[in-house]
């Protein structure tokens, strides 16, 4: 009863007018422009995107603050990452987002604290400056570790006036040169956390890289040095990729930003190559890179065998043949540990069907190895992608698949009840919806507590986990046995 | 290459394999610049001391490993408590997306909430368009009886006027004439979500009752406040109220939005307190709070309508339990059934069985203000001493209640409590006043695996262990529940302590 692409076609085209029919006229106009079905040899999925989420129409996605504290500057290890403002920010995003780091939290790493200015009335009545920097007096005298500060701006900030880049700068003075970078990541900037990374990105340009030249004397280039950016290292997603590239000969010399260091940050413009997963989030520091220190920089993807092998010999061919060959060294090595998921997970899943609601890289980039396993695609979409993203998803997705924009509760719900995929792939928000439907779902943020997915190893926990969510026995008792009766 | 597809190692396992190890041992050696070991250690002994003790409590302007969240999450958790409400937070979009998550990973169920998605132009202009366009867009979108308003510190920093927004809104058609939109000022930078919790419900009560006469009936109403075990507790407390014969209202019922079936249906809303009874509620006999400083606006406020208004303080055990019946008993005239009699009984049956393994145990506790007491009087009850109690978002009045409660017991002496601290000085409280276990939510992990100090979690968030708030804490049922929790704690501990063959397992005993 499978249907053909062009009956696919027509009932996700039928799908889309269904869905618009809930909104007002007005809003209808503007989501129509978000929603659409892709068609082969398209060089975009023409949908509009990167622009303002509608009011009151549940939108999955976040902030600023999100994109910076929470994915960007957030991983970084050694600095402590004062979340400046009210409470809540810091805390909903307090070690929610398993960016994996080895070290003595507490005492030299800091990653999952949550260090607050925790403003009051009086703070935003007043102004916070004064706050601050005694709250960096206090960091210095309690965390005496720590290996640099960063301010990351919530709403209020911006609103009342504060400046906190003189407060940085005098103090960085006063703690004898220390790293301190005022990010003004203010949550209502922008339409999303995307400007969040790209504020981020140029904090690191104006606060790291401009004041760290000639820092790290002792360091000592070779040929082959590279870095990681764009993971965040979620359930250890940066060290199941690192293993794969110093396997084929490469030096990674940082890693932006999961389990990464400020000295990584610092040296980083010293790499031969920049290495880039998630490019939503950090292609503007790889661009910035290649302009100034004339750093190449390639995009690849470590998600199912396919991809990996095509991205080991992407990222070779800007090396040697030692490297080339290291590749195929790699690819040949991991080849039966492959071969042995597939076979024992495709059967189980061959022909199984997929709807994406993510963010960076991942509505695109996991497609592959979801079709390693067998399984199809059959809808994606971006919480906060640009229209370079939805130029690049054409390279994976199939004719006729659906693509949502900053999607809606009321859109996905729908779309999933009508197009009945045996698995979706999104967030915490989304996951208890479908599985009340009787949906199989995985998180595909924080890998669902599991992980890692990247690399060799990480696809054999992929492969396990689609697998155990899709095939769960609990799927088949959710009706009652009388209710047919 | 230790990964293999017959059993599939994942981060548990596969970072411990040689090669990973390795890894990272040239990650550090080579990039990370990272200080001497000795110099990691000599802080990390540092950070133990009653030297390190006296500077962290010394902090002035540094908040570290808070435990409270902020206004608007508690005016969520308030909105879906009432029949087909749609929480609306007027403000920066992200912050919903967070009350959601924070939610969702809490009670492992949907948490639907919108936001006015206010932008730059909106901190400038003001966030009018974004309440009529977002009114009727949520109206539109997800059919509600009603859409309960709170704000994000954004809004409330440019000062958006939610009553003429609102207003405007309705007169542009956003929202029928007759439809329920009310709202509460929910800004983040006062108090903490239980602050929020007692605005909404305070908001939403004053929308249903100004300008209405109060017809005085027996019915009594119960708020719950603030409570990761609003599921269990609720029920618990319908069940006792039911025994007894009494007549009531339960205010902000989320107990089955937050426990919905996996069925094949997705119930965007389920349950709560009908719109119909919130309306009738002003003409209860009194309103009753099982958490004071959850509800200290709203009481207020149902007392000047001319209602008895009672509160509690997150009641927990015997004697907790004993003085919420005997009111409720007193309130409504009803008596307290055998059925409940002998439910205490089992209690302080099981509470004599088992006292011998907590009496004299030193209990540290945190937790919002009510849940604190009401802990600390059931350990006290049970012969433990809560040598530590601290609340970050508790002020001083309730200090001074919870120094009270410490002075009203023998097991109360050389305890302290500790108001508007967070985890980093529980740190240094287990560190130099060492305690044999801690009660507190999920982040209280942290300190456990950096004191060793054992861990029960009763509390909220709590992430990292599921399905616990499905059971009651209150009644003596939940005394119940929490007295076994803190049992298979102790018992669990024991074991471990007790366990080296040759060495101590002659304490390894079968029968305990």
């Amino acid at each position: 009863m499978s249907l053909t692409v062009e009956q696919v076609k027509v009932r996700n085209q039928a799908l889309i007018e269904e869905v618009l029919e809930v909104y007002p006229e007005k809003t209808a106009k503007r989501r129509a422009k978000h929603l659409n079905v892709y068609e082969e040899g398209k060089t975009d999925c023409n949908v509009k995107s990167n622009i303002k989420s509608i009011p009151g129409v549940m939108t999955i996605r976040g902030c600023a603050y999100a994109g910076s504290k929470g994915v960007v500057w957030g991983p970084i290890k050694d600095m402590v990452h004062i979340s400046h403002g009210p409470v809540g920010c810091g805390q909903y995003s307090w070690a929610a987002r398993r960016n994996y780091y080895i070290g003595t939290t507490g005492v030299d790493t800091f990653v999952t604290m949550q260090f607050t200015s925790d403003f009051q009335e009086k703070d935003i009545v007043f102004g916070g400056d004064k706050k601050l920097e005694k709250i960096m007096d206090e960091i210095e005298d309690l965390f005496p570790l720590n290996k640099g500060i960063t301010v990351q701006s919530e709403c209020p900030i911006g609103l009342i006036g504060d400046d906190i880049e003189a407060v940085s700068k005098k103090k960085s003075k006063e703690f004898g040169g220390k790293t301190i970078v005022p990010v003004r990541c203010e949550g209502f900037r922008g339409v999303s956390q995307s400007l969040g990374h790209h504020i981020a990105n140029d904090t690191v340009r104006d606060w790291i890289f401009d004041k760290s030249e000639g820092k790290h004397p002792e360091f000592v280039s070779t040929p082959y040095d590279v870095s990681i950016i764009g993971d965040y290292n979620i359930g250890g997603d940066a060290w199941a990729s690192r293993i794969l590239l110093e396997e084929m000969g490469l030096r990674v010399i940082a890693q932006w930003s999961g389990d990464g260091s400020i000295a990584e940050l610092e040296n980083t413009p010293k790499a031969k190559l920049n290495v880039l997963h998630c490019y939503r989030s950090m292609n503007y520091i790889s661009r910035h890179m290649e302009e100034k220190y004339g750093i190449p920089w390639v995009e690849y993807n470590f998600f199912g065998p396919s991809k990996i092998e095509a991205s080991l010999r992407e990222i070779a061919s800007h090396f040697d043949d030692k490297i080339k060959e290291g590749a195929e060294r790699v690819i040949a090595k991991y080849k039966p540990l492959m071969q042995a998921v597939i076979d024992k997970y495709k059967p189980r899943l061959a022909g199984k069907t997929v709807m994406l609601f993510v963010g960076g890289l991942r509505p695109r980039h996991v497609i592959g190895a979801y079709e390693d396993l067998g399984m199809e695609v059959v809808g994606t979409g971006y919480e906060f992608g640009h229209n370079d993203d939805y130029q690049r998803t054409t390279h994976y997705v199939k004719d006729g698949t659906l693509i949502y924009d900053d999607v809606t509760g009321y859109e996905f719900e729908k779309f999933v009840e009508k197009v009945q995929p045996d698995l979706v792939g999104s967030g915490i928000k989304e996951k208890y919806v479908f599985q009340k439907m009787g949906v199989p779902f995985r998180q595909m943020h924080s890998w669902d507590y599991s992980g890692p997915y990247h690399g060799y190893d990480g696809f054999a926990i992929f492969a396990r986990d689609m697998d155990m969510a899709i095939n769960n026995p609990i799927w088949g008792l959710t009706k009652t046995p009388w209710a047919n009766s | 290459m230790t990964q293999n597809s017959s059993s599939v190692l994942d981060h548990f396992n596969l970072f411990r394999e040689p090669e990973y190890l390795e890894m990272f041992e040239n990650k550090k050696k080579n990039f990370e610049n990272s200080h001497p070991k000795e110099r990691v250690e000599e802080i990390r002994e540092w950070t133990k001391t009653w030297e390190y003790r006296e500077k962290n409590f010394g902090r002035e302007a540094l908040t570290v490993n808070p435990a409270k969240a902020c206004q608007p999450l508690g005016a969520v958790f308030v909105a879906v408590g009432f029949e087909g409400t749609m929480p609306f937070v007027h403000g920066s979009q992200g912050c919903v997306a967070y009350y959601r998550s924070h939610l969702s990973r809490h009670f492992k169920e949907p948490s639907s909430c919108v936001s006015s998605s206010m932008t730059e132009d909106a901190a400038v202009f003001g966030g009018l368009n974004n309440m009529i366009d977002g009114l009727s867009n949520t109206y539109s979108m997800y059919k509600p009886k009603m859409i309960a308003v709170s704000t994000t510190c954004m809004a409330e920093v440019i000062g958006d006027d939610l009553n003429g927004f609102i207003t405007n809104a309705r007169n542009k058609g956003s929202v029928p004439e007759d439809f329920p939109v009310p709202y509460a000022h929910t800004p983040a930078f006062v108090g903490s979500h239980i602050t929020g919790y007692d605005n909404a419900l305070k908001g939403i009560l004053s929308n249903f009752w100004e300008g209405k006469t109060r017809v005085a009936k027996d019915k009594i109403n119960l708020i719950g406040g603030f409570d990761g075990y609003t599921v269990g507790n609720t029920r618990e407390v319908k069940r006792m109220l039911d025994l007894m014969g009494v007549d009531y209202t339960i205010l902000a019922d989320n107990s089955e939005v937050f426990d919905t079936p996996a069925d094949g249906e997705f119930r965007m809303y389920d349950g709560g307190t009908t719109l119909e009874d919130t309306a009738a509620a002003l003409n209860a006999k009194a309103t009753i709070s099982m958490q004071q400083y959850c509800t200290e606006k709203t009481l207020s406020y149902a007392a000047t309508h001319g209602q008895e208004v009672v509160s509690f303080n997150h009641p927990v055990g015997v004697a907790g339990t004993d003085k919420f019946l005997m009111e409720i008993s007193r309130i409504t005239g009803k008596a307290i059934p055998a059925l409940l009699t002998k439910e205490r009984g089992r209690l302080v049956d099981a509470i004599a069985d088992s006292s011998a393994h907590i009496h004299g145990k030193k209990f540290a506790i945190y937790g919002d203000p009510d849940l604190c007491l009401g802990l600390a009087a059931f350990l006290m009850e049970l012969g433990a001493e809560p040598v530590h109690v601290l609340s970050t978002n508790g002020g001083n009045d309730w200090l001074g209640k919870m120094e009270a409660l410490l002075a009203s017991s023998p097991f109360g002496a050389g305890c302290h409590a500790y108001a508007g601290k967070d985890l980093w000085h529980m740190r240094s409280l287990l560190f130099t006043e060492p305690v044999d276990f801690l009660i507190g939510n999920t982040y209280g992990k942290y300190l456990e695996r950096d004191t060793g100090t054992p861990l029960i979690r009763i509390g909220f968030p709590v992430f990292d262990r599921h399905h616990h708030h499905r059971y009651p804490v209150w009644g003596y049922q939940g005394g119940m529940n929490v007295l076994v929790t803190v049992l298979d704690k102790i018992f669990d501990e024991m074991d471990k302590n007790t366990n080296i063959p040759a060495k101590s397992d002659y304490s390894f005993d079968i029968i305990r």
